[in-house]
């Protein structure tokens, strides 16, 4: 049994952000931290793993060489394997060719009856979404999205969806894909032991050479150029000029109500 | 159906929206769609359709024409209800591909979050993400990004005759806005933000006359896999952030006196006649108030008449959420807090004293 974790490196966007002349994100300049639905998404595996201890957790994720350092830190929580997917073909990618080449890498790992796939439900930096469904759609599995709750029962799953007002209870067989959030779990830190002990795991780099075989990828639909979406223009939002000032008194705050009133506003 | 190929571009036509209901209720991002649909496919020369999926849909199949939509096709079967991203994407999928619509657009709900990406890949198709505006032509989205950008305009060539969909998007947390095009695949398709793109008043007449074409795609019980067990709907208060005139919102700065900054947020609400309290993530993850209120990236996109941010710093991720807001109030204890850059009227001071003086002052209007 299998569990397998896509895991993203993003640039921290909580803090001070870095942009460009050109109005592009200057990611060299920020610092990177695991996607935080990812971290969840690699609780809910272990979380499982506690229960099936025979089963295996292994990480993958697609990005530069520097990724590693946070393959390591998810060896470092108890992760089994690391799968680093890089190559500069694969680099650009939008959304639709990234999850193609993911689904190559785990379709090259290979699945089985009871394997499952986690994902978080989306990264910091994109804030799409799409990654783990299209996942699921090429590898032709049963996906539920923005999971809070997962028991897994003999060949299948129990899921608590989330909906804007309620939630769902979905049952799905394996082997399928979930995407989590952040009401999933607490994710767990890294251990002395596992801090020690990381090196001596797998870990595995996948480059274009390993993966461009695979009949998930089309070799015409990836990186920057095969993506089927492009970025047209990109730019800072707008800034809006200064606002009125007023002062924190019953006059400053009287005199301001008085001008809404005036403006039929209230 | 046959000859299906995504890459032959002029084969497709019309501008498909997808109407998303639960329980025989469609929702009002269906009809923000609609209206901002209506306007590409008049841009375009083409056709709109709403495209329903559901069981006992019928009495809502003329709703779309009431915003816009020349024609409705209904998909009809109990197994569309509940909800599954499989029946939905078999059955979505197979209308575009026998339909061939230019363009596809889907509410960025979480079950249009579910199944947009679903339906891309299985159509072969890119997808944008959460889009908070739509163009078509290339004038109107010139004129869009000299009111929301500082590019300069005058440089670059500009093709005036392109018809492709113009996406824009925030992106990485809202530090950004990215136009997305998707020129060599059709159709282009969307999530689009719930609350943004403004909608047409509900025309009856238009809604009495428009074509209803119910349609069938076979469907079994073994298509569905992923299977609903239940739909539990929360009992908790459903607070509607996105719909509401007024909204007060409050931020880490309640932290000294959490019941008492709730408390003056729920009574300033009360003393705009009638407003609802917002929240920023802080007080979210915090656990002061539900996660339905959130206003931001990750949260709701609202623009009130009136937004008010109490003891908000103002994370550029929060101002993503509001910034569209008719009138922004923030009061902050910090002077150099980011919220004021987003503030029509900025009022530096401590809130728990700030506060009721505005309830004080309202009262007297």
């Amino acid at each position: 049994m299998k569990y397998i974790v896509c895991v993203k490196q993003v640039p921290d966007t909580s803090g001070k952000v870095a942009v460009k002349e050109d109005g592009t994100m200057d990611r060299s300049k920020m610092a990177t931290i695991i996607n935080p639905d990812d971290l969840n998404a690699v609780e809910a595996a272990l979380t499982l793993k506690d229960k099936n201890p025979e089963a295996k957790v292994i990480v993958v994720s697609m990005g530069p060489p520097p990724a590693a350092k946070m393959m390591h830190e998810l060896l470092a929580m108890g992760a089994d394997e690391a799968v680093l997917v890089s190559g500069r073909e694969f680099g650009g990618s939008d959304t639709f060719a990234t999850s193609q080449i993911l689904a190559g890498a785990i379709a090259h790992i290979g699945l089985e009856q009871d394997d499952i796939v986690f994902c978080g439900r989306q990264a910091i930096d994109g804030d799409t979404a799409q990654v783990g469904p299209q996942i699921a759609e090429k590898l032709d599995l049963p996906q539920v999205s923005y999971a809070a709750d997962i028991e897994q029962e003999a060949g299948k799953l129990k899921v608590k969806r989330i909906l804007e007002d309620g939630y769902m209870v979905i049952e799905a067989p394996t082997p399928c894909l979930i995407t989590c959030i952040k009401e999933l779990n607490q994710p767990r830190y890294m251990t002395v032991k596992g801090i020690l002990e990381f090196d001596q795991k797998p870990y595995t780099v996948f480059d274009f050479e390993t993966l461009k075989d695979e009949p998930l990828i089309e070799l015409d639909t990836i990186g920057l150029k095969g993506s089927p979406t492009n970025v047209y223009k990109s730019f800072s939002p707008p800034v809006k000029g200064a606002g009125i000032t007023v002062e924190p008194t019953a006059e400053g705050i009287g005199s301001m109500v008085s001008t809404l009133a005036a403006k039929h506003i209230i | 159906m046959s000859n299906y190929d995504c890459r032959d571009i002029q084969a497709f036509s019309g501008v498909m929206v997808f109407c998303e209901q639960r329980e025989g209720v469609m929702n009002q991002t269906s009809f923000e769609l609609l209206s901002e649909g209506r306007k590409l496919a008049d841009d375009l020369g083409v056709d709109l359709w709403g495209l329903l999926l559901g069981s006992g849909v019928e009495e809502l199949a003329k709703q779309p024409g009431g915003y816009g939509a020349d024609k409705v096709f209904v998909v009809d079967d109990p197994l569309l209800e509940p909800y599954t991203t499989d029946a939905y994407t078999k059955v979505i999928t197979e209308v575009v591909k026998e339909k061939r619509p230019e363009i596809l657009l889907i509410g960025a709900t979480n079950l249009g979050r579910d199944l947009g990406p679903r339906i891309a890949a299985r159509l072969h198709t890119g997808l944008t993400a959460d889009a908070t505006h739509l163009d078509i032509d290339t004038k109107k989205y010139m004129d869009f990004l000299a009111e929301a950008s500082n590019l300069d305009l005058t440089k670059g060539k500009w093709n005036m005759e392109d018809k492709g969909l113009k996406m824009t998007r925030p992106a990485f947390g809202g530090h950004l806005m990215a136009t997305i095009i998707c020129p060599r695949f059709r159709p282009q398709m969307s999530t689009v933000r719930p609350g943004v793109l403004a909608c047409a008043e509900f025309d009856a007449a238009k809604a009495e006359t428009v074509t209803v074409e119910p349609l069938k795609v076979p469907l079994a019980e073994s298509d569905i896999r992923a299977k609903v067990l239940e739909v539990v709907k929360e009992t908790k208060e459903i607070v509607d952030l996105i719909g509401a005139e007024v909204i007060v919102s409050v931020g880490g700065g309640i932290s000294k006196d959490v019941e008492g900054g709730l408390k003056l947020a729920e009574e300033l609400a009360e003393a705009f006649g009638g407003g609802v309290v917002g929240a920023s993530r802080a007080v979210v993850d915090a656990g002061w108030l539900p996660s339905d209120r959130q206003v931001g990236q990750t949260g709701k996109t609202v623009r009130p008449r009136i937004y008010v941010a109490l003891g908000i710093s103002g994370a550029i991720q929060h101002k993503a959420g509001m910034q569209d807001s008719e009138y922004i109030i923030a009061v902050n204890s910090n002077p150099d807090a980011p919220i004021f850059e987003a503030a029509d009227y900025a009022i530096s001071g401590d809130l728990y004293k700030v506060v009721p003086l505005m309830i004080e002052a309202l009262k007297e209007v």
